[in-house]
Order: C-alpha cells, then sequence, then structure tokens
C-alpha cells in the first residue's frame, strides 16, 4: 500500500502490486517449476534454516496456492534471460516473465490496518551469542524446527551437528522488559505461553527424558485456560520453571563442545550456571521500521512503542477516522485477542458503511433444475490428470475406459486440468449433451473442489448435490508415488466406489429458514451496551435484557483506566446513547424466563416483575458478565481495615483523610485465584492493584505502599506501570501458595492496624510489614450460570465461564449458531478488551441478521417416525441439541429434527436402533453401497 | 492357519471429513508414501460410522476397518 487519500466513507487507496510471474488462473500449484530450478536460495520461511528454489511457495499451506517468482534470485532476471527452466517444464503454461508492476487505485469507506509484528532480532545482543554460537536460536527458529513441514522434517535437532538434543534451555524477554538500547520496556504478552508450549511439544517429539527449563522473571499465563496448561507443563510434562535473571550465555566445555552455558542469578540472588545443548530465545514482537515510517504516511497516530495509538473507549479506531486497526499492530497480543480485534474492527467498519451496504452486491442466477435428475441415473465421470500430479502415477486413460464399463455410466472423459474454465465449459455441455443426472470428478480433494464442481453443476442445469468426488491425487496418485500399477487400479476402485454412490444420490433442497433481524442481549453493562449500540447503528432493532435496576454493570468501578482515560465520563455517555437510541429497547430488572428456537428464529420471555414480555428475535449476545470473589481469608468481613478491588480507593476518595492519616497500605495479589479449586488468572488485579499503588504514591510519597504477589502480570504496554510503580517506591514482596501471607489485628500506639507476616522472597527471613489498609485483588468469578446455558444449550467451562466454540478462531461463537459471547461471562479481562469483544460478537451477529433468510447446510439428519419407538437415544447423543422427542397423539413419543440446529455429523443416526434416522447425501445406503463396491473387487483380486 | 509373509492387509477406512480425511489430504500434499491397499469413505463425522458399516466391510472382503476422526 502507497497510501490512502480522501476522508472516511470515501478514500481512495493506491497500492503497488509486485509481478509474481506466474499466471494464478493457470498456476495448479503441482510443484515442477520449483523442482526444476536450478537456483536455490535460504528460506525465509523457515528462518534460514531449510533452503528454497527461486520459484516458490512461501509455504504449504498458502492461500491461494500459487507459486511465484523471486525476481531478486532468479537466474532469468539476473542473467538477461537465461534459464527458464519453470517455463520450458510448466504442464499449465502459467510461466508469464512479461509481467509488470501494476499500481491500483481502490475506491473504499473505511481501512483495516492488520500488518501485525516483527519477530525481535537478538543480533545485536552479544551477552545471548546469537549468531556466534551456533545452538543459541530463536523461537521463530524453534517453531520450524519442530515443524513436519520444518528443515528437519519435525524432528528435534540442533543446528551445529543435527543431533537431538538431551537438555533445552528458554530464555523469557529477550528484547522485551529490558531498558538496554535497542529493546523494549513492554512485555511482549505472548513469550510466556508459547515458551511453555515449544517446552511441552519437544517433550513430546524428543521423549520422556528431554530435560526442559525455562528462565523466567514472572511467568505470564494470564488468558483463558493458561494457567491450567502451565500447571501441566511442570507437573505432568516436567517442564522446569527457573525463576531467575540471566547474566549471559557462554561456549561450554572444550572447542569441540558446542553446548551452552548459562549464567544466571536465582531466585534467592546467587549466581549460579548449568550447561544445555540447545538454547531458545523467547524473542518479543516489535512493530517494524517500514510499517512505522508507512502509519507516519497515512497520518496514523502511534504510541511510546511503536504500536498503532487506540483507546480504550474505542479500542480498534486509530487516531485518522475511518482507518481501524487490529492484532500485533494495536499492540502485542495473541491470537484469539488478535481475532477479537479483527471482528472489532470489521463490526466498527460496518457502522461506519451501514447506509451503503449492499449497494455493490450483485445477484447470481441459476438455470432451473432439469426434471431429468428424477429418472434413471445417467453418470458422467471426469477423470483429471491434473497435468502429470496424477496423470504421472495413475494410468488416467486406462481410469477413464474401466469408468465407461461401469453401470449407469454413459459418458466419460479425461481432461488436462478438470477445474479449468474450459473444462468447466465442457462438463456443463456433457450434461446438457447427453442428459447426464449424475456426475462423478475423478480429481483432486472434496474440500478444496467439492464447490466448485457442485455450481458448475447447478449451472447445468443439475441439483448440486448430484455430484460426488473420488479423490485420486491426494490420497493416490501423490502418496504411491513408487507404485503406479497399483495406484491405478486403487484409481479405479475408488471411482467404482464414487459411481455406486453417484447412482444412489438424490436432489436436496435448499434449507432456506425465515430470518428475524433483531438482536437481544443478554445483560447491561459496558459490553452489553457496546455491542448493542453497534447492532442498532446498523439499523438492527436491539433489546437489552439488563437484571439490575440500571444499567452500567461493573463499568461504574473503573474510575480510570490503565492509560488514565476517564471511566466514568465514558460509561455516563454510553448509558447516554443507549437510552436516546431509538433502535434499543432496555428492560430493566428483567430475566430470562423461557427460551427456545435457533438461529434466525428465536422466542424469548422475558420476566420483569409481575408482568412477562415476549420477544422474536434472530441472534442473543450473551454479556452477563461476573463478579469479584467475597473472600473468607485475610480478615475479609471481620475487620473494616481489609477490603477488596475499588473497595480502597472508593474510599480515599470519599474520605480524603483516610490516605492523610495513613503509613502504609499493602495490597495482596490472587485471592482465590491460581488456586487448587479456581486455577484461572483473573487477568487484570495486577494492573488494577498497580493503579492505585501509583495513585496513591503519587498523592502521598512517603506512604509505604507494598504488594505482595506471585507473580506481576502486567502484560503488553501495561508493563510501564510496573516500571513506573517501581520507580516511586512502591515494594513488592513475593509469596508463594504454599507460604501464603498471614493478617492480623493489632494496636499500635493505641491504634487500629494489621500485621502482615510473608517470607522475603530475596533473602529469606519472615518479614513484618504494619499498615493501615489491606487491599485484596480476589478472583473475578462467573454468577453461576449454569441455568441461562441449559436454557441456550451452550456449554460452560470448568470454571463456569462461557466456553466458545474454538478458544483461538471462534472467540465470540458458540458450536450452537446465532448466540455469541462477550464481556467477563468469557473469562476476566479488563475493559477494553471487554469492548473489543462486544463488538467483535456484534459483528458476528451482524454477520447473521443482515441476511434475508438463514441458510442452512441441507444435508442434516432425516426421522422417519413410522419406525421411531421414541427410545430418545438419539436426543441424548446429538451433542447440538437438534433431535428432540416430540409428543404425537396416539403414539407416544417420536424424534424429530431440528434442521437450523443439525451439523450433519449424523451420531444420531448412528446411535438409532431402529434405523429410524438417516442422514442426507451421506444415506445408510450410499454408504453401504460404496462398502461393498469397494470390498467386491478386492475379494475378486483375492481369488484370482 | 497359514501363514503368509507378503500378507498385506486390505483396509477399509472411514475418515472424518474435518480432521482425518483433511490429514490423508495433507500426507498426499506432503507426499508421504504408504501402501495402496486402503480405501477410504468420507464421512461428516466418526461419529456417523455404525456398526454395520464395519462388520459390512469386513464381509465385503476387507480385511480391517480404520475409523478415524
Amino acid at each position: 500500500m502507497k497510501s490512502i487519500e480522501g476522508e472516511a466513507g470515501n478514500f481512495t487507496v493506491t497500492v503497488r502490486e509486485r509481478p509474481r510471474y506466474v499466471d494464478m488462473d493457470k498456476c495448479i500449484a503441482c510443484g515442477i517449476c520449483a523442482e526444476r530450478c536450478p537456483r536455490k536460495v535460504k528460506d525465509e520461511y523457515n528462518q534460514g534454516l531449510a533452503q528454497r528454489k527461486a520459484i516458490y511457495l512461501q509455504y504449504a499451506q498458502a492461500v491461494p496456492l500459487k507459486y511465484a517468482i523471486d525476481a531478486d534470485n532468479c537466474i532469468y532476471f539476473k542473467k538477461k534471460g537465461r534459464c527458464r527452466a519453470c517455463e520450458k517444464y510448466c504442464p499449465a503454461g502459467a510461466i508469464d516473465f512479461t509481467q509488470r508492476e501494476k499500481i491500483h487505485k481502490i475506491k473504499v469507506g473505511s481501512v483495516v490496518l492488520s500488518t501485525g509484528f516483527k519477530s525481535f532480532d537478538p543480533s545485536g545482543y552479544d551477552i545471548y551469542g546469537y549468531g556466534s554460537l551456533p545452538n543459541v536460536i530463536t523461537s521463530m527458529e524453534f517453531e520450524r524446527i519442530l515443524s513436519a513441514s520444518g528443515p528437519f522434517h519435525g524432528h528435534l535437532q540442533r543446528p551445529s551437528d543435527k543431533q537431538p538434543p538431551q537438555k533445552i534451555a528458554w530464555l523469557q524477554c529477550i528484547g522485551s522488559r529490558d531498558l538496554h538500547a535497542g529493546c523494549h520496556e513492554y512485555c511482549s504478552g505472548v513469550c510466556c505461553m508459547y515458551a511453555i508450549k515449544e517446552a511441552v511439544i519437544a517433550k513430546e517429539h524428543g521423549g520422556k527424558d528431554l530435560d526442559t527449563a525455562i528462565f523466567f522473571m514472572d511467568m505470564r499465563t494470564h488468558g483463558k485456560e493458561f494457567d491450567r496448561y502451565y500447571d501441566r507443563a511442570e507437573k505432568e510434562a516436567g517442564v522446569r520453571f527457573i525463576r531467575s535473571r540471566v547474566h549471559s550465555i557462554e561456549r561450554a566445555g572444550g572447542p569441540d563442545s558446542d553446548d551452552l552455558k548459562i549464567i544466571y542469578v536465582g531466585k534467592d540472588g546467587r549466581r549460579q550456571e548449568e550447561v544445555f545443548n540447545l538454547v531458545v530465545l523467547s524473542t518479543g514482537v516489535e512493530i517494524s521500521e517500514e510499517m512505522r515510517n508507512l502509519a507516519q504516511d497515512l497520518g496514523i497516530e502511534l504510541d511510546i512503542y511503536g504500536f498503532a495509538k487506540t483507546s480504550s473507549f474505542t479500542p480498534v479506531a486509530t487516531s485518522r477516522p475511518g482507518i481501524f486497526a487490529c492484532g500485533a499492530f494495536a499492540g502485542p497480543k495473541d491470537i484469539p485477542q488478535s481475532v477479537m480485534e479483527s471482528s472489532a474492527a470489521s463490526s466498527a467498519c460496518a457502522v461506519l458503511l451501514a447506509e451503503s451496504r449492499n449497494t455493490l452486491t450483485q445477484q447470481k442466477t441459476y438455470p432451473p433444475e432439469d426434471p431429468i435428475i428424477h429418472e434413471e441415473p445417467r453418470i458422467g465421470v471426469f477423470v483429471c490428470h491434473c497435468g502429470i500430479n496424477i496423470g504421472g502415477v495413475v494410468d488416467v486413460p486406462a481410469v477413464r475406459d474401466y469408468a465407461e464399463k461401469l453401470p449407469n455410466v454413459v459418458y466419460v472423459a479425461d481432461n488436462m486440468f478438470t477445474c479449468s474454465q474450459d473444462t468447466q465449459g465442457l462438463i456443463r455441455d456433457a450434461v446438457k449433451k447427453n442428459r447426464l443426472n449424475r456426475v462423478v470428478v475423478a480429481a483432486c480433494t472434496p474440500r478444496t473442489h467439492e464447490a466448485l464442481f457442485q455450481e458448475t453443476i447447478r449451472e447445468g442445469g443439475l441439483n448440486p448435490y448430484l455430484f460426488e468426488f473420488a479423490n485420486i491425487r491426494d490420497q493416490d496418485a501423490w502418496v504411491h508415488q513408487k507404485e503406479p500399477e497399483r495406484a491405478t487400479e486403487k484409481a479405479k476402485d475408488m471411482v467404482r466406489m464414487s459411481v455406486t454412490k453417484a447412482a444412489l444420490l438424490e436432489p436436496i433442497e435448499p434449507l432456506l429458514l425465515e430470518n428475524r433481524h433483531e438482536a437481544l442481549i443478554i445483560g447491561g453493562g459496558a459490553a452489553g451496551m457496546t455491542a448493542a449500540l453497534d447492532l442498532a447503528d446498523q439499523g438492527f432493532k436491539t433489546f437489552i435484557v439488563e437484571r439490575d435496576g440500571k444499567l452500567g454493570g461493573h463499568a461504574k468501578h473503573v474510575k480510570r483506566t490503565w492509560k488514565g482515560e476517564d471511566g466514568s465520563a465514558f460509561l455516563t455517555d454510553l448509558v447516554g446513547r443507549v437510552q436516546a437510541h431509538e433502535q434499543i429497547e432496555v428492560l430493566l430488572d428483567a430475566e430470562i424466563s423461557r427460551l427456545s428456537g435457533f438461529i434466525g428464529n428465536f422466542k424469548t420471555t422475558v420476566t420483569t416483575g409481575a408482568t412477562e414480555r415476549k420477544i422474536e428475535h434472530g441472534i442473543i449476545i450473551l454479556a452477563v458478565g461476573a463478579e469479584p470473589l467475597k473472600p473468607v481469608e485475610y480478615l475479609y468481613g471481620q475487620n473494616e481495615r481489609v477490603m477488596k478491588w475499588h473497595e480502597l480507593e472508593e474510599l480515599f476518595e470519599k474520605e480524603p483523610e483516610r490516605i492523610e492519616q495513613a503509613e502504609a497500605v499493602a495490597f495482596i495479589q490472587c485471592v482465590g485465584s491460581r488456586e487448587p479449586e479456581r486455577p484461572y488468572c483473573s487477568k487484570f488485579c495486577c494492573t488494577s492493584s498497580l493503579q492505585q499503588a501509583i495513585d496513591f504514591k503519587t498523592r502521598k510519597p512517603e506512604l509505604n505502599v507494598y504488594i505482595i504477589y506471585r507473580d506481576i502480570r502486567t502484560y503488553g504496554q501495561r508493563e510501564q506501570l510496573y516500571k513506573k510503580a517501581r520507580e516511586l517506591g512502591v515494594i513488592f514482596i513475593r509469596y508463594s501458595l504454599d507460604e501464603k501471607p498471614v493478617v492480623e489485628d493489632t494496636l499500635i500506639d493505641g491504634k487500629g492496624k494489621l500485621k502482615i507476616m510473608v517470607r522475603d522472597h530475596i533473602l529469606g527471613i519472615p518479614l513484618e510489614l504494619q499498615v493501615d489498609y489491606l487491599n485484596l485483588a480476589t478472583a473475578i468469578i462467573p454468577r453461576g450460570d449454569e441455568k441461562l446455558a441449559k436454557m441456550l444449550k451452550v456449554p460452560l467451562n470448568e470454571d463456569g465461564f462461557f466456553l466458545e466454540a474454538h478458544m483461538k478462531l471462534r472467540p465470540v461463537d458458540f458450536a450452537t449458531d446465532g448466540i455469541f459471547v462477550c464481556g467477563l461471562a468469557h473469562y476476566p479481562k479488563p475493559l477494553e478488551e471487554s469492548l473489543v469483544q462486544a463488538k467483535a460478537a456484534a459483528a458476528r451477529a451482524a454477520s447473521v441478521l443482515i441476511k434475508e433468510s438463514v441458510e442452512v447446510e441441507p444435508t442434516v439428519s432425516v426421522v422417519d417416525q413410522g419406525k421411531c419407538i421414541g427410545c430418545g437415544l438419539c436426543e441424548i447423543s446429538c451433542p447440538f441439541g437438534a433431535v428432540h422427542l416430540v409428543q404425537v397423539p396416539g403414539q407416544g413419543y417420536r424424534a424429530e429434527n431440528i434442521s437450523a440446529l443439525c451439523k450433519g455429523c449424523g451420531i444420531c443416526a448412528a446411535a438409532c436402533p431402529q434405523k429410524a434416522i438417516d442422514m442426507r447425501h451421506f444415506r445408510d445406503r450410499q454408504i453401504l453401497a460404496m462398502v461393498e463396491a469397494g470390498g467386491s473387487k478386492l475379494q475378486a483380486a483375492d481369488n484370482e | 492357519m497359514e501363514t503368509n509373509k507378503s500378507f498385506e492387509p486390505k483396509i477399509l477406512a472411514f475418515l472424518c471429513n474435518w480432521c482425518a480425511y483433511a490429514g490423508a489430504d495433507l500426507a498426499g500434499v506432503s507426499r508421504l508414501q504408504y501402501p495402496p491397499t486402503i480405501r477410504s469413505i468420507r464421512v461428516m463425522c466418526s461419529g456417523r460410522v455404525d456398526p454395520v458399516y464395519i462388520t459390512d466391510g469386513l464381509k465385503s472382503g476387507f480385511d480391517s476397518v480404520f475409523v478415524s476422526g
């Protein structure tokens, strides 16, 4: 991207497209070009640990899977037109040396910057020896070593001698939390977790005897389920965790040895050393110089560290209206948080561009389905050479001739590339000319190409479900390259099995369900309100159901964010906007009493006092929040000097003389968190306590402030608070779970005080602190949402928080469509992250609400109620609540399918003892016919 | 029972579309080589596999049945 001109709603973006010298429409990614290319260069994707060719795929899963020529290294470009090997051997004629750079001007309404991060380069840091000691590598290099597609094919080897290491060390905070020149003071936030993961996976590769040790300052596993992972790594996998500061790495032993000695200061402050075979540097994240310059050119303000500057209240908006930022460009963060931000950014764009929605949409039309589909099967079989990918191993003409003799087959062809534009046309013509009513393609995998061929036959007037694949490339030619004859036999068998199923295929009509365009949001806190505004601003009628008598939730306690923004003003504004919005209706003192239905068609009864209100809506967002634990330890509830969370700052706010008279205050962290009965981190307590400590210390420098902690988890840019607190003289004392602090009442000079006994973590001696007030950072606990979860048929995790569909990739969805989650109900998190998740939930919800009707994959279960005996095994076995028993007059109970909830897995069908349930497109008779077709030939071969 | 050292079992595989089938495709992309004696059937979940499919597979001449998902 070169530039962005214009303003929100009307930008012109100039994009420079470099030539790849490969025609994307023609390239089939067979890889012959790279095989033939004589020029080897360092493979950046494998961190330089392996080589690639000058024509290459960046990585095996690249999308689109198309090769590109690296002109900086290609012989043709270096030696004026020589070589051309790729052009000569490409079976698809895809090489095009005439391509030139193109400049595109794109008109858009908004822009999202998701440019990611650069990994910190430790080369300039001589104490770690990176670059001079071959077995000191970065975490990115180690990732590649562990990968099956990496330089050593997933075998755990060290670079110097390719021997499997017996001892591996990870050093944390390389380039992060480090004030040296060229390093960063912020915490990169992701390295603790990835180092643990690498250590655990290394053990899986290298066996039990592999010794792994992680050298760290604070273990920051603050995400959902992360502390459990940390616990398991230590207790089950046996990863060693060494709390330390590393001084340097030296070559160990004699000159022949490539082993490494780590010199470090342990937790008792003593110098120690240990020898390892391999050292992995857990390098942090940073924003490249190039990106900083681009941001400057675009007029995007950056924070002091080079990340996009955003407000806690508008977390994906950059300083330039209409341009949004998400992912690591807006601060160090992990995958779930990046994915949430990306959805949040799309919601911000959708709100901005709501008026012009669908103005550029084009509707595709299809010919009506020909009634010949109901006649006797007339099957056409198309066998693909895929260049030489299939044709080089399998005898494709022989397979074609074999297919011609199979029952019901009336047309066969073999094609160089069945997926190419012209062959698609040939298939459509063949369908018409030969009155084909079933099509089988023997080529690659249905996972990538089934949709394409279904579309082709649909354009030819056939129902898309009258198509069947035979995967003779990925699961035949490619995996039996040295046995062409047997691969050909297998291809014939596969084609026969597919033709047999094809004869039994039946047309399936699309499942279109009416879709309602209203949203229901349960919970009127900051998250619920933010989601509501994003939806209402797009024109969707939104209901907020709040159990309390007023909106706001816990956000009212957030006086200031950690960045110093005014939380109260934000909340007042938010509540005002919600109340004034004509598309939002707020129901206070209200509870959900009944709920039924599914995506696009929910029916909910909301009870307010004695009145009931029925609401019909298309989606649900759960934003029910969580609450702080009321502890039963440290004299909480017994001594009024012991408080929790915001109670102390609220007391000082109300009665300023209290802080004036106080000599010392203490905070105890992890009260009820990270303990056996609640083994998770509440994530924002460290930041909250530090904010208060800094505030108190700033107001009254002579006040003694102690923070008694286990690990300080000020992840990301919040680390600056930790630094500032130490500069201000806040005293940090670490305790461990087996030696928790003890709090007692005491009287000093006639004044009531608290006495805290805790062991000093460096000196190892007991300390006795006398403080006026103690503030407890207690666990954030779920509200007990079992009833709601059951009503909605969505799961809770072991800790009682709502469990999303996928921890990383679907962080606001449930496996049940049309229901989304955000805020503390999902997991403890700071306000800005709740708002991100709320916007993400709104984006996901809007993608449903905008549709005229909900289109459900129609390959669902069908119940034959005549056969059903109402045993209910299907209902018990269905993981999605898509089959249930209904009362049929005079017959008792019978199973009924709810197509909108069905995922087509077929567990119900397998469980049904009466065979009363069958799956569309995967019917018993279709699968059994394939089984028999696959087996009979083998039997015949045995008898020969 | 006759022992045949060159015995190669003929295997019927039921592969879940979302994992095992994708895994078999990845084996192809990675050019991992294995004996061509396996015949696979794609299902949308290994939970779809009715015990009858397994017994039918054995009756149809397969030596073993592999359910992966």
